[in-house]
């Protein structure tokens, strides 16, 4: 036994190299945008160095981070005390609220950013009224500002730090408050003292997901008007034309993300250890007073309001004024949405499939680290991985380019690798390999090996065991795992804008167009078909919420 | 009397939690409830400790008004301490910050001192700057301890306390936790599910069943004088058989008359009588004779089942060098210290 189970060793360490090996072609395109930042910022090119630090940085690193104050502020604040509301208290609504404050999730930001822009603008419904009942010299703060795009910005995000905070002051289990209250604090002394700093780690790691997603944003500073980092990258590569500039700026831009990501890992690990196991016992929540809690469902619903009922209303009725924009076009627009989110689903969900296994069954520091590594593209922007993925595509269609003239001549075919669906996939491979690969990583965690120890010893092995064992335990989370690649893919924005080939318009492209003409009412349409495609996802979170609470 | 309930009812809507549960404890005392899961043991303690209100009785402590139907005083200012089954650690907080936790009526030395007297009395004066996650079980446990006890509590309230420790830590705990209460003159009232764990740790102990308490006494009476069947039961091993009482502590069986002090039951009542392992004595020289039917070896002595020519099961322990086979006849000497048996 003993001599057998040594030869098997010895096998695994001779194979050893060829998962390490797949692993890491399978990262390529999530590792080879750092790689080409990376190089091109410890090698700046001096005169694009100069402009961008004389004209472009100031105020683009000013805006970035005035946005992530007041966007993580806000967020922050909204989110949790949304969060110890519904997770402590008892008030009207309270069960219709836990679930109603997540549905904000399906609305990208930038379509917030249009709906509160064509609405509440100079020349919007509700300013023109406001003309109509006081008078022209009517007093309106100026929408278009980074004040509009920090608030547009919050009431996307503030569900993250929702989410976390939740459920942390769900899984402290009210055990600790009572502890508190055994040792001389009333209920609400002891949320401060204790629930509140308890949760600290989970809040942290949902404000570093919305500093993320601001950080990532492109559509909605687009549309307010507000120059930040993504929008200037997108200027740097389609205006100037210049590969360096956007570069440059790329690298910059991901200091701020490394930081924001730094800070999501840290809480999440000190977040990790911090519970007891208990969580059983329920204990009463706090009854507050009758006016508190008129004053609790009032702000529940002032929110629920602003971030998701008055926008879908205004978008419905957009989308119904412009059903004329409905014509041989949406065909296209909607087929190549499904086409291109379809095939990154199981792009992606294959290549999850295949590293989860890897990291399974062959784990060696290599892979390990190779697929941290690749997975921390969904905390890059989409404007950074778009530019770092095409340069090497285009470095690569050039060379073969030289290389075909030199041979063949006149005669060598025009090669535009650049312009194709394959350099989009990658593109949202690097971006969302992670949504794929963590949900089913999660789910083949959930079989034990013991699982598997049981099937060998019972005759069951190798693919038999796939197919018998391991294929119908993991069918839900491949499910999941396609499903949120498939919905992101459809609300994804800047990469599908820089690297689609020429004329693939999709949904959220002719979301783009419209927006950047001023067209509200007829970005309306595609936007809608974006919303509920958006309500998928969250209707998985919510349904997993009610199994955990 | 430092801890008294007078008979308190909880109702939850599906079933009666506690369906007039009284006791005292008088104070420096020990208690224990004991009970199968389910017999409200947890929700006594809740109540008591303010968590839960009650729906009929009255539960006072040192003679102050602490819940009625109506009223229930805030736990916060009931001056109990508690110490939860899963310790409920501050786990942002380290050692020494979760024990001067409810010290805030001191200044900020005075806690601190008193958190590191504390932690030298339940021995881990060296782990004050260490966190929660950094610690053993028991560790743990004894900083929980530390914790409730601080602010001085007129009662300190544990629940299940040793339930997530492993069996040889558990009886090295029990006693340290009664020595630590000894040494501080606490008045003290645990709940386990553990008769060995009541035993080693609290004066006196009440057998819980249905919201009810079956008996409410030392440790040495619920075994020897058990005052109700379930108790008998619950507490120790031993096995009923059914006999007539023939006078002042005199029972007849198949086994012959036993005699012992107790049972105060009119003659020629038909009873079961209660036998321990331990009132069953091996005997070579004894007429009575009874077959091994089982065997159970635990070191120092064997548990045998035994069973008589009349069908009779009986349990016996006896040292372990007497090996006797499954299918032997061995003889045996029925020698109880009390009577214990009840009406048929």
């Amino acid at each position: 036994m003993s001599k057998h189970g040594a030869s098997a060793l010895a096998t695994h360490h001779k194979l050893r190299l060829a998962p390490s090996v797949l692993a890491l072609l399978l990262c390529i395109p999530a590792l080879a945008p750092l790689v080409v930042i990376a190089l091109a910022a410890f090698s700046p090119d001096t005169e694009v160095w100069s402009h961008l630090s004389r004209y472009v940085l100031p105020e683009v690193t000013v805006n970035t981070v005035l946005l992530l104050v007041e966007v993580a502020l806000l967020s922050g604040v909204l989110g949790t005390v949304l969060a110890w509301l519904t997770a402590m208290c008892e008030f009207p609504g309270r069960r219709f609220f836990e679930w109603a404050l997540l549905l904000p999730l399906a609305i990208p930001a930038y379509v917030l950013a249009f709906v509160a822009v064509g609405f509440l603008d100079y020349a919007g419904p509700f300013q023109t009224l406001l003309r109509e009942i006081f008078g022209s010299s009517a007093w309106f703060p100026r929408i278009r500002s980074l004040g509009g795009a920090a608030v547009v910005l919050s009431l996307a995000t503030y569900p993250y730090v929702y989410l976390l905070a939740r459920s942390a002051f769900l899984t402290q289990g009210r055990r600790a408050l009572e502890a508190a209250q055994s040792l001389g604090y009333s209920r609400i002394a002891a949320s401060w003292k204790v629930a509140l700093p308890m949760a600290r780690p989970w809040i942290f790691a949902g404000v570093a997901l919305t500093a993320m997603e601001t950080l990532a944003d492109f559509g909605a500073v687009y549309i307010f008007n507000v120059r930040t980092f993504t929008t200037a990258i997108y200027g740097a590569w389609f205006g100037m034309r210049s590969v360096n500039t956007a570069l440059q700026l790329a690298g910059v831009l991901m200091l701020f993300v490394l930081a924001a990501f730094v800070l999501e890992r840290r809480s999440r690990a000190s977040a990790n250890f911090a519970f007891a196991r208990d969580m059983s016992r329920e204990s009463p929540r706090l009854i507050l007073s009758p006016a508190m809690r008129r004053v609790a469902c009032g702000f529940a619903g002032t929110v629920f309001a602003v971030a998701f009922v008055l926008p879908v209303i205004q978008l419905v009725i957009w989308a119904y004024k412009s059903l004329g924009d409905l014509d041989a076009r949406y065909i296209g627009f909607v087929s190549r949405s499904l086409l291109l989110a379809g095939s990154a689903a199981v792009v992606i969900v294959a290549a999850g499939l295949m590293l989860a296994y890897i990291l399974r069954r062959f784990p060696s520091k290599l892979s390990h680290t190779t697929i941290r590594l690749a997975t921390m593209g969904y905390a890059i922007p989409g404007t950074v991985l778009a530019v770092g993925v095409l340069v090497p595509i285009i470095f690569l269609n050039n060379a073969l380019q030289d290389f075909l003239r030199d041979w063949l001549g006149d005669r060598a075919p025009v090669l535009m690798f650049q312009g194709t669906l394959v350099a989009v996939l990658l593109g949202y491979m690097a971006r969302f390999l992670a949504v794929g690969f963590n949900t089913i990583e999660s789910g083949l965690q959930r079989i034990t090996r013991s699982v598997d120890e049981a099937a060998i010893s019972l005759g069951v092995s190798g693919a038999a065991m796939l197919r018998r064992i391991h294929l119908p335990l993991l069918r839900t989370s491949l499910a999941t795992a396609a499903t949120l690649v498939f919905v992101d893919v459809m609300k994804e924005m800047p990469i599908t804008l820089i690297v689609r080939p020429f004329g693939w318009d999709t949904l959220a492209i002719r979301v783009f167009e419209m927006t950047a003409e001023g067209e509200w009412q007829r970005a309306a349409l595609p936007a809608v078909a974006i919303v509920l495609a958006g309500l998928v996802p969250v209707a998985l979170l919510t349904r997993r919420g009610a199994h955990v609470a | 009397m430092w801890l008294e309930l007078e008979s308190v009812v909880r109702q939850f809507p599906s079933r009666r939690a506690l369906d007039g549960l009284s006791f005292r404890l008088p104070k420096g005392s020990i208690g224990c409830l004991l009970g199968p899961s389910g017999c409200g043991k947890t929700t006594a303690l809740r109540a008591i400790a303010g968590f839960e209100p009650i729906d009929a009785g009255v539960i006072r402590a040192h003679g102050r008004l602490l819940s009625e139907p109506g009223f229930s005083a805030p736990p916060e200012e009931r001056r109990i301490g508690m110490v939860f089954q899963d310790y409920a650690l501050f786990p942002h907080l380290n050692v020494r910050d979760n024990v001067a936790f409810g010290l805030h009526r001191l200044s900020k030395s005075a806690r601190e001192t008193r958190a590191l007297e504390m932690l030298e009395i339940v021995g881990l004066a060296d782990y004050a700057q260490r966190f929660p996650h950094q610690l053993s079980g028991g560790q743990q446990q004894r900083v929980a301890l530390a914790r409730a006890l601080a602010p001085e509590p007129e009662l300190v309230l544990l629940d299940e306390p040793f339930s997530s420790l492993d069996v040889e830590l558990r009886e090295r705990l029990g006693a340290e936790v009664r020595s630590v209460l000894k040494k501080l003159n606490a008045t003290a009232l645990l709940v386990t599910h553990d008769q060995q764990e009541a035993f080693a740790v609290a004066d006196i102990v009440g057998v819980m069943r249905d919201g009810r308490l079956e008996q409410w006494d030392p440790p040495y009476e619920l075994y020897h004088r058990p005052a109700t069947r379930f108790v008998a039961d619950f507490i120790g091993q031993g096995v009923f058989i059914p006999g007539e009482v023939v006078g002042p502590g005199e029972v007849r069986t198949e086994l012959g008359v036993v005699r012992a002090n107790g049972a105060q039951l009119p003659p020629g009542r038909a009873v079961d009588l209660l036998l321990r392992p331990d009132d069953v004595i091996h005997d070579d020289a004894s007429p009575l004779r009874a077959e091994v039917c089982q065997r159970s070896f635990r070191g120092a002595e064997f548990l045998y089942t035994l069973k008589t020519p009349s069908g009779a099961v009986l349990l016996s322990l006896v040292p372990s060098h007497h090996d006797h086979k499954i299918g032997e006849h061995i003889g045996i000497r029925i020698e109880p210290d009390h009577v214990v048996a009840f009406e048929r």
